[in-house]
């Protein structure tokens, strides 16, 4: 799987180059600056890039833009953005044209090797991985939404681990449930937020996230 | 600062504005009164007991002239501000007495007080309250044309009602009786057309001798600078103290503590890894502690957001995290100096947390624009209203914050809603920008 990776202090590309490496992700490209960054993202046409949000010359959310520039030019490409810090703004802007293949974490998250790589392979795959701390935010800031009020405690963390991006397998095993409980909650809140059902995975993410952020 | 604005109709302003001016009018009467106090104890400066009763006396003048001065202000569209020299401390003693007294004489405003009292009830009987009289007046030659007219012909009176001759003979010529109520409606009709004007008149006259001289301006300005520069200096003293004490106690004890841990498991490695084991997850998860704390740390110093996009899209950024979920109207063409749209950013913040936690208010909206070198931002809210400068809400500490940029700060929240806060910053516009909305 090639990656293209943007990171500008070099401690953390070396380290990041390496956990990729190690995990069978063939990296086309490193680079330190936005402008580099867009150029690499178009060229290699990557399975998948992994972006730092601040990135030289301005140092300013100039990763979060090129990703953004380079979806417009190549409709999917997968982007895993990662960030000192979470922003419920920048989240919307990476999920606006609905079509997947996003995530958006917290540097933190390279501390778990398994969970990160996981969160890469998912977003490769055309799927979401969104920080527990967006979610959270999400959810926090929707207190006006009596559906969501409605969902019971164990829904809600379902909801909250299925808008993240997870699997069924992944959150049941997370919550140490069945798979077929899962499926039972998932229903449940499709039907209490009034969401269309779908069988298709990362449908189902996509629509729960857009509920969220509506 | 004015407080709550009405906005008037053409017609109410019409309607009002010749009373405005008799009531303006009437105000030199107690003036008068002041100000004849005021020149009695003048004449007795040669002896101590003028010395001693000056400063009450010019204190005194000041007070009756600032009732002109906020009527003007209120009614006239003519801003006048408070014109006098700043106060020294006031020393104890008779050292501290004279020094009082040569303050107040020695400020040319005390001299033009006293100048206003003498000639406004002249100038002010031919601006403002010449309308309020014109009414008056053709409300007089419609009594005069109705029955007062025939009362006086009838007791033998003689009296004039403009070239119109008003005796015995009155109330059996038509002409003349016509001729009064022309004459009655056009002084009526010219009282309310010129009224608004004729205060705006005033007002300008108001401004000459109640207004700041060119020099006490400055004066007035250097002293608002020496305060506003006082206070960013001790607010930003206050907040480095702050960080240092965040990181100190927060992020620093933390790297110890895993620097100690690190150690520790050092030394288990060979010996005991089960328990190396247990001691490296609780390092990795106090590592990632720190690094919360140092985000939540950064985001209170500059959010992020504005430092990548500006002060627009942080507004936007704080109000997705806001529980009422504000909305927000952005038109800026560029950006701001970068502490302009701190200064903007932080008080937006202070403003959507007191619109939660006191205003009851289900809705917020809030609009962010460039006009006439001024950055201006509206926040409003559906909730109870009756906020108050007073209250200490914060909006006191908002206003001196955004004083040290010259920026000014409007509430206007009438019981039971809206509320309104408007930020004035003045401050110029960078680059247009480049990212997107």
């Amino acid at each position: 799987m090639r990656v293209v990776l943007a990171e500008d202090l070099a401690l953390l590309r070396e380290g990041l180059v390496s956990l990729l490496e190690s995990h069978d992700f063939e990296i086309a490209a490193a680079v330190d600056n936005g402008p580099s960054l867009l150029k690499a993202l178009v060229d290699h046409r990557p399975d998948v890039a992994v972006v730092d949000v601040r990135l030289p010359p301005s140092f300013t959310d100039e990763g979060l833009q090129a990703a953004l520039e380079a979806r417009r030019r190549v409709p999917g490409l997968p982007v895993l953005v990662l960030s000192q810090y979470v922003e419920q703004l920048y989240a919307r802007e990476l999920l606006a044209d609905g079509s997947g293949g996003i995530g958006y974490l917290l540097k933190d998250r390279v501390f778990d090797a398994a969970q990160f790589v996981d969160a890469v392979r998912r977003v490769a795959a055309g799927g979401t991985a969104m920080d527990p701390e967006v979610i959270s935010r999400l959810v926090a800031s929707s207190t006006r939404d009596t559906p969501l009020a409605r969902l019971t405690p164990r829904e809600s963390e379902v909801l909250e681990l299925m808008a993240q991006g997870r699997s069924n397998a992944a959150i049941a095993e997370k919550l140490v449930i069945t798979e077929r409980a899962v499926t039972k909650h998932t229903a449940n809140i499709f039907a209490k937020l009034d969401l269309p059902v779908t069988g298709d995975d990362n449908r189902r993410v996509l629509a729960v996230l857009a509920y969220l952020n509506r | 600062m004015n407080g709550v604005t009405v906005r008037e109709t053409r017609l109410q302003r019409h309607a009002r504005a010749p009373w405005r001016g008799l009531a303006l009018y009437l105000l030199s009467v107690p003036a008068t009164l002041v100000g004849l106090w005021f020149i009695t104890v003048v004449s007795m400066i040669t002896s101590f007991v003028g010395v001693l009763l000056f400063p009450s006396a010019a204190m005194l003048l000041r007070t009756q002239l600032d009732a002109y001065r906020s009527r003007i202000n209120k009614w006239t569209g003519v801003r006048v501000q408070r014109p006098y020299l700043p106060e020294q401390e006031t020393e104890p003693g008779v050292l501290g007495m004279i020094k009082r007294f040569v303050g107040l004489a020695s400020d040319p405003a005390t001299w033009r007080d006293y100048l206003w009292v003498v000639a406004d009830p002249i100038v002010a009987l031919f601006t403002a309250a010449l309308p309020g009289m014109l009414i008056l007046y053709g409300v007089w030659g419609y009594a005069l044309a109705t029955f007062a007219g025939g009362l006086i012909g009838h007791y033998g009176g003689s009296d004039w009602y403009t070239w119109i001759h008003v005796d015995s003979g009155y109330d059996r010529s038509a002409e003349r009786i016509v001729s009064t109520v022309v004459v009655a409606t056009v002084c009526i009709v010219v009282g309310y057309l010129i009224g608004p004007k004729m205060l705006t008149v005033y007002g300008h006259w108001g401004r000459l001798l109640l207004g700041p001289t060119r020099k006490s301006e400055l004066a007035l300005r250097v002293r608002h600078l020496q305060e506003s520069r006082s206070e960013a200096v001790d607010a930003s003293a206050a907040e480095l103290r702050r960080i240092e004490r965040d990181l100190h106690d927060g992020a620093q004890a933390r790297l110890v503590a895993m620097g100690m841990s690190l150690g520790a498991i050092e030394h288990l490695l060979d010996r005991d890894p089960e328990k190396a084991r247990i001691l490296l997850a609780e390092t990795r998860a106090s590592s990632a502690k720190a690094l919360s704390e140092l985000r939540d740390l950064v985001r209170g110093i500059h959010p992020p957001v504005l430092a990548d996009r500006g002060v627009g899209d942080a507004v936007k950024a704080l109000a997705l995290d806001h529980p009422l979920r504000p909305e927000v109207n952005v038109e800026l063409p560029g950006r701001p100096e970068p502490p302009v749209e701190s200064a903007a950013y932080f008080a937006v913040s202070e403003i959507l947390t007191n619109a939660a936690k006191h205003s009851g208010a289900s809705r917020v909206w809030i609009d962010v624009r460039y006009e006439r070198g001024m950055l201006r931002i509206t926040v409003t809210d559906d909730g109870r209203g009756g906020a108050r400068m007073e209250d200490g809400t914060g909006l006191r500490g908002i206003e001196r914050r955004i004083g040290t940029f010259d920026g000014v700060l409007a509430l206007s929240s009438p019981v039971g809603g809206p509320t309104i806060v408007t930020l004035e910053l003045p401050c110029a516009l960078s680059s247009p920008k480049t990212s997107p909305s």
